[in-house]
């Protein structure tokens, strides 16, 4: 199936979910992601999935911890204030090393807030946002077209690494139509799980659990961990660039931002100057390597968010304190345009001159 | 003196954490024994809650999680739901299940969720050190109700299994104790009854068992069970307050 069709980023969320063997979703209402368990309450009966509307967050973040301990692909989606009640859960995931999804479709806080769009949960999802030391899968679309990708492809990592996975987008993405393209998806069988419990037929018993008292376990259980995050950025960093060969400075974005960020960098080559972009796809394994390597080449790099500064403190980790760094951001709905942009890409070029 | 039962093939063989002449390791045993009894160990999958009872897949042998505290019945529901036909149950003391988890207990009740609850009342937290427990007694010292529990600023203890026993989706509410033989023997029953509800597909199935925690109540074992006589029955009477005879949902 190749023909293009058109579709709302959190329909082509839920079919992407679909597409990859999920079956199970648990779910508590809350906007702007209302689309996806709307959607997956119709589809999954026919196809002999279960969706079940939990009474919190908390319950669902756990019946997906239940589901996925059986060894299925399960997930979630939430925002803000939902995703918060999450994190718990998330942690005993982690914990017991358990894979399943988490979408957040983010909104405006802290509290309750808003529905406009934001990009201010990226601290809490890259950072593990629960308790213990952890890190979640964090990945970024940018199109409607991704928002279906890598939904597979959060559960493929999520299973590979047996460890929870977040999508992590705006209410933008969320509501945009966009035409997409649907892969074959009658295909995806997702792995067979030996660690999971279905009971102990035919061999011994096994269970999972996250405590650990006697002494040095912890320890060796969180290096063990570290060693699956290490992997991580080894393995499976993802990433797009732009034009960064014959730049002279560069953009860092994800998400919607770097869909603007494209306008800004023809509106700017229109005036001379050439301007590159990197876009994180993965933000937990954070692309390090390439802002590193870009950055000494081309030491100029203008971060832009929908936030005061989030990601910026991943870039500004990557970077020698020699690159000239410059930060533009709009929180609580404010969404950064290509002038805006323009203008902070010409304060750069008018700094340095180059 | 009559041998109530012998250890049961489902537990393991090990000497248990807990305080010696807990009755935690008593109801382990009645679990043991309906899985026993109806030849499902491996067909069973048990979910610990967080309390004095947190090392369950170091007892039993069958396929064994860990909830976070109080979300045990939730992740039963996951597991219920991609396993139908297995056996699922969780077993979660009063703080797990009365007080951080009263949303998960009631609303997995209410979607009649076809698993076994075993619900350990002893009063206090017992892990933590004895504080006070959502069914700690009106006028029962723990340590964080030093004068005893009052009413006027820490309300009044709960009573599960009536509480339950409102909610269609619950298929068997009973509380018994383990106070002595014939109360085991008796606690025994309910919890093959509600094992084989389960079987039967007949909605969630519920059993409070009444128990000691001498350890946080500083009494000698002995003296603790005869305030679970005394005390405890008197506010959270025995008996059967839901039983479904048939598949007769609504
Ligand atoms: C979120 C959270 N809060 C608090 C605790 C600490 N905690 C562990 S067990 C427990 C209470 C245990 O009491 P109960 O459920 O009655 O079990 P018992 O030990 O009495 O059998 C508490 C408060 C925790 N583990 N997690
Ligand atoms: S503290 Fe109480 S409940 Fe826990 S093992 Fe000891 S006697 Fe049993
Ligand atoms: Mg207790």
């Amino acid at each position: 199936m190749t023909e293009k069709i058109l579709l709302k980023g959190n329909i082509a969320l839920a079919k992407g979910a679909i597409a990859a063997g999920c079956r199970y979703y648990f779910g508590y209402p809350i906007t702007p992601q209302n689309d996806i368990p709307e959607y997956l309450s119709a589809e999954l009966p026919k196809i002999g999935g279960t969706f079940i509307q939990a009474e919190s967050e908390i319950a669902s973040i756990n019946m997906v911890l239940g589901a996925s301990a059986s060894g299925v692909r399960a997930m979630t989606s939430s925002s803000g204030p939902g995703i918060s009640l999450m994190q718990e859960g998330m942690s005993y995931m982690a914990g017991s090393e358990l894979p399943g999804l988490v979408v957040n479709v983010m909104r405006v806080g802290p509290g309750l807030g808003g529905i406009a769009p934001t990009q201010g949960d990226y601290f809490q999802a890259t950072r593990g946002g629960g308790h213990g030391d952890y890190f979640n899968i964090v990945l970024a679309p940018a199109s409607v077209q991704e928002m279906f990708d890598l939904a597979i492809k959060a559960f493929e990592l999520s299973d590979k690494y047996r460890n929870p996975a977040m999508i992590l987008c705006d209410a933008i993405l969320g509501q945009m139509k966009e035409p997409v393209v649907l892969e074959e998806t009658k295909t995806v069988i997702p792995p067979l799980k030996p660690w999971a419990l279905t009971g102990s037929k035919g061999r011994k018993p096994q269970f999972l659990k996250t405590l650990y008292l006697s002494d040095g376990e912890q320890e060796a259980h969180n290096l063990e961990l570290k060693e699956k995050y290490d992997r991580l950025r080894e393995e499976d960093v993802l990433f797009e660039t732009k034009g960064l060969d014959d730049s002279e400075m560069f953009i860092v974005a994800f998400g919607t931002v770097s869909r603007i960020a494209k306008t800004a960098i023809q509106m700017a080559k229109r005036e001379g100057i050439r301007v590159g972009m990197i876009r994180p796809i993965t933000l937990f394994p954070f692309p390090t390597e390439v802002i590193r390597e870009t950055a000494k080449k081309t030491p100029r790099v203008l971060v832009v968010e929908m936030n005061t500064g989030q990601m910026l403190q991943d870039v500004k980790l990557s970077i020698e304190n020699s690159v000239k760094l410059r930060f533009y951001g709009r929180p609580g709905g404010g969404i950064p345009t290509p002038e805006d942009m323009l203008r902070e890409i010409r304060v750069m070029f008018n700094e340095e001159g180059f | 003196m009559k041998k109530v039962f012998s250890r049961p093939k489902s537990l393991i063989d090990r000497q248990t954490h807990f305080c010696p002449g807990c009755t935690h390791g008593t109801a382990h045993r009645l679990v043991a024994d309906a899985i026993d009894h109806f030849g499902v160990q491996e067909e069973t999958i048990g979910v610990s809650g967080v309390g004095c009872a947190v090392f369950m897949y170091d007892y039993f042998a069958i396929d064994a999680i860990e909830a976070p505290h109080g979300r045990a019945p939730a992740v039963a529901t996951g597991i219920k739901r991609v396993h139908p036909k297995k056996i699922v149950f969780t077993y979660q003391g009063d703080g797990d299940l009365a007080s951080i988890g009263t949303a998960e207990t009631i609303h997995t009740a209410n979607r009649g969720e076809n698993i076994t609850i075993i619900f350990i009342n002893n009063t206090v937290y017992g892990m933590t050190g004895g504080q006070m427990a959502p069914t700690t007694l009106l006028g029962q010292q723990t340590t964080t109700t030093p004068y005893g529990r009052n009413f006027q600023n820490d309300g009044y203890p709960i009573r599960m299994a009536e509480m339950l026993a409102t909610l269609e989706g619950v298929a068997y509410s009973t509380r018994v104790s383990m106070h002595n033989a014939k109360e085991v023997l008796k606690a025994k029953k309910a919890v093959r009854r509600a094992f084989q509800m389960q079987i039967e597909g007949m909605g969630l199935t519920f059993v409070e068992l009444l128990s000691a925690c001498h350890t946080n109540w500083r009494v000698k074992p002995l003296e603790g069970q005869k305030r679970v006589e005394e005390e405890l029955i008197p506010y959270f009477p025995l008996g059967v307050f839901k039983e479904r005879k048939g598949k007769d949902f609504l």
